[in-house]
């Protein structure tokens, strides 16, 4: 029923008596209309400037005050301060370049083992149903093995060299690669598979005009996941008779109790970290780039 | 056997056409000629099986059974309800997918010249509004030179505006092109606006079968129109005094 004269003005009084209420004591604020009134804005607001590094900062001080004054002994954590100088002692007198060199070899070459090994896997099981039938089920048996009782048994089956530590890494960094890329591929949407039916494609046109291009962003999502994981199992796994790499520095510092070497090779491996997320969101955003038209 | 009677050299030919869902009879020995460059809209209520049968004209029911006599065209094209197009190609790309001829670029181009798109060949389909994605749609559909075009509630999605915009672009193209048309439509005034033919579907049958004979572009105001109107109204079980009340047709 459509609302006649009377209700408006009903509903004009009701309003007038709610907008009373808000503001008592005062006569309803003149300046604006009624029905311009702001709501409350619930959607995220645009960020602060310099909004990523500002707690960042705020630790780093409470640190640096806490060490000052003492309430923080340089036993328990070596003073920020340590970090330049020591920085320059191990790039100078320690071959630190070297070491950071190693681990990154270690880590590229391991990422990019088990980036293909889990893209290839996820395209033979994702595509093709005997690829699925044979691939898809010991990949969720992986899946649910914890990572590190691996290592013994990679240990004891290939020794402790770098075939041993690629190994590791690889198989820490193809898991999620698999599962976002075979999940994203699953995902494919009804709608599309349609469209692609009734314009006659191809069925390899079809792969690679709308199944590859709409698993993108999930085997992105692997990517990133899989990078911080082979982060995680370089840390591990480098130290594992280590002659030469961050893992090897660092197991010197822990024997010779350097803990401001410590803090030198976590502030690297943060900034290896930072570097390689920041890396792949920019080709994220080149490689996604339509994704911004969908406003997301 | 005798020859049945029919039009001679049909576009579309159907004779006894069945299909099931599981046990559940959706289209019910269905009959229908359609001749070249014939316009025929589809009418009927939610469930009467009009989906159904431009699906198994397309040949996009694998998930049906049934028999019956069923020859359509090779060239077909079709256009759904939601425009349907790739997020991660461009417009022009979309409209030229899976096109492998050489001067498919300029086609392309040319087909959205046709749709007024032309400057938006570059945009991302997300960045159009819905009227533009949707003309979009009908250039994909018309590059592949349809000599049937299907088409499920193309303008449902649509304002009233656009839409009338979109009736307008329809039937240009269709004069210029000459294809087959079959479009789903909720709209009886829509149906008889634009189709040379309008039939009724209920219970999986064509109950009703109108041929509109009325010189094109048509006015709703016109007695012939609305007794076009009256009897697919009366068909669909709306009484008069249901029109009573929203006077402009079915138009929300
Ligand atoms: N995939 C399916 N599986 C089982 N039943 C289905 C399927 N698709 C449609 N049906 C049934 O078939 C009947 C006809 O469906 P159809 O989609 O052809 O109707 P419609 O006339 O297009 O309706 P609407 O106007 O709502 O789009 C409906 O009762 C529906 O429940
Ligand atoms: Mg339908």
């Amino acid at each position: 029923m459509p609302p006649t004269a009377p209700d408006n003005a009903l509903a004009e009084r009701a309003h007038q008596r709610r907008t009373a209420r808000r503001y008592p004591g005062r006569r309803r604020p003149t300046s604006r209309p009624p029905q311009a009134r702001h709501g409350l804005r619930l959607g995220p607001k645009p960020r602060l400037p310099f909004a990523g590094a500002v707690g960042t900062l705020l630790l780093l001080g409470v640190w640096a005050l806490a060490s000052a004054t003492g309430t923080l002994s340089p036993r328990t954590l070596a003073p920020p301060w340590t970090v330049p100088g020591t920085f320059w002692h191990l790039w100078t007198r320690e071959g630190l370049a070297q070491h950071v060199a190693a681990s990154l070899r270690l880590a590229l070459a391991s990422l990019a083992i088990g980036v293909a090994a889990g893209l290839v896997l996820a395209l033979l099981s994702g595509l093709s149903r005997v690829g699925d039938a044979l691939i898809d089920g010991p990949v969720q048996v992986n899946r649910s093995i914890p990572w590190y009782v691996l290592v013994p048994v990679a240990i004891s089956a290939l020794g402790i060299g770098d075939t041993m530590k690629t190994t590791m890494i690889a198989l820490g960094v193809y898991l999620p690669v698999y599962l976002n890329t075979h999940a994203a591929l699953r995902r494919i949407d009804a709608r599309y598979v349609e469209l692609a039916e009734s314009l006659g494609l191809s069925r390899w046109t079809f792969v690679r005009a709308v199944v590859l291009p709409g698993a993108l962003p999930g085997f992105f999502l692997g990517l990133r996941l899989a990078t911080t994981s082979s982060w995680l199992a370089l840390v591990i796994i480098e130290q594992i008779n280590a002659t030469r790499g961050l893992g090897y520095l660092m197991n010197q510092a822990q024997s010779y109790g350097q803990d401001d070497v410590v803090i030198v090779l976590v502030v690297l491996y943060t900034l290896l970290g930072l570097i390689s997320d920041f890396l792949l969101r920019a080709l994220e955003r080149r490689a996604l780039s339509w994704q911004r038209s969908l406003g997301s | 056997m005798a020859e049945e009677p029919g039009v001679v050299n049909p576009a579309v030919r159907v004779r006894g056409l069945t299909r099931l869902y599981g046990t559940r009879t959706v289209l019910d020995g269905i009959d229908l000629d359609m001749a070249r460059g014939e316009f025929i809209a589809l009418l009927g209520h939610s469930g009467s099986g009009k989906s159904t049968l431009l699906r198994a004209l397309t040949g996009l029911d694998h998930d049906t059974s049934g028999h019956g006599e069923l020859r359509v065209p090779d060239r077909r094209a079709v256009v759904f309800q939601d425009a349907r197009l790739l997020p991660w190609k461009r417009v022009a790309a979309n409209v030229t997918l899976g096109m492998r001829d050489t001067d498919a670029r300029r086609r392309g181009q040319q087909a959205l010249d046709e749709v007024g798109l032309s400057a938006h060949a570059r945009a991302w389909p997300g960045r159009l509004s819905g009227g533009e994605q949707q003309r979009a749609a009908l250039a994909r559909a018309l590059i592949r030179n349809p000599e049937l075009l299907l088409a499920d509630e193309p303008f449902g999605a649509l304002d009233a505006l656009t839409r009338l915009q979109m009736h307008a672009l329809l039937r240009t193209l269709h004069a210029r092109h000459r294809p087959a048309i079959l479009m789903v439509t909720h709209d009886v005034d829509e149906a008889v606006l634009l189709a040379d033919r309008v039939l009724l579907l209920d219970r999986g049958r064509i109950t009703l079968d109108r041929t509109i004979g009325m010189p094109s572009p048509r006015d709703p105001a016109t007695p012939a129109f609305a007794d076009h109107r009256t009897a697919f109204l009366t068909a669909l079980g709306i009484s008069p005094q249901d029109r009573q009340q929203n006077t402009s047709g079915t138009k929300n």
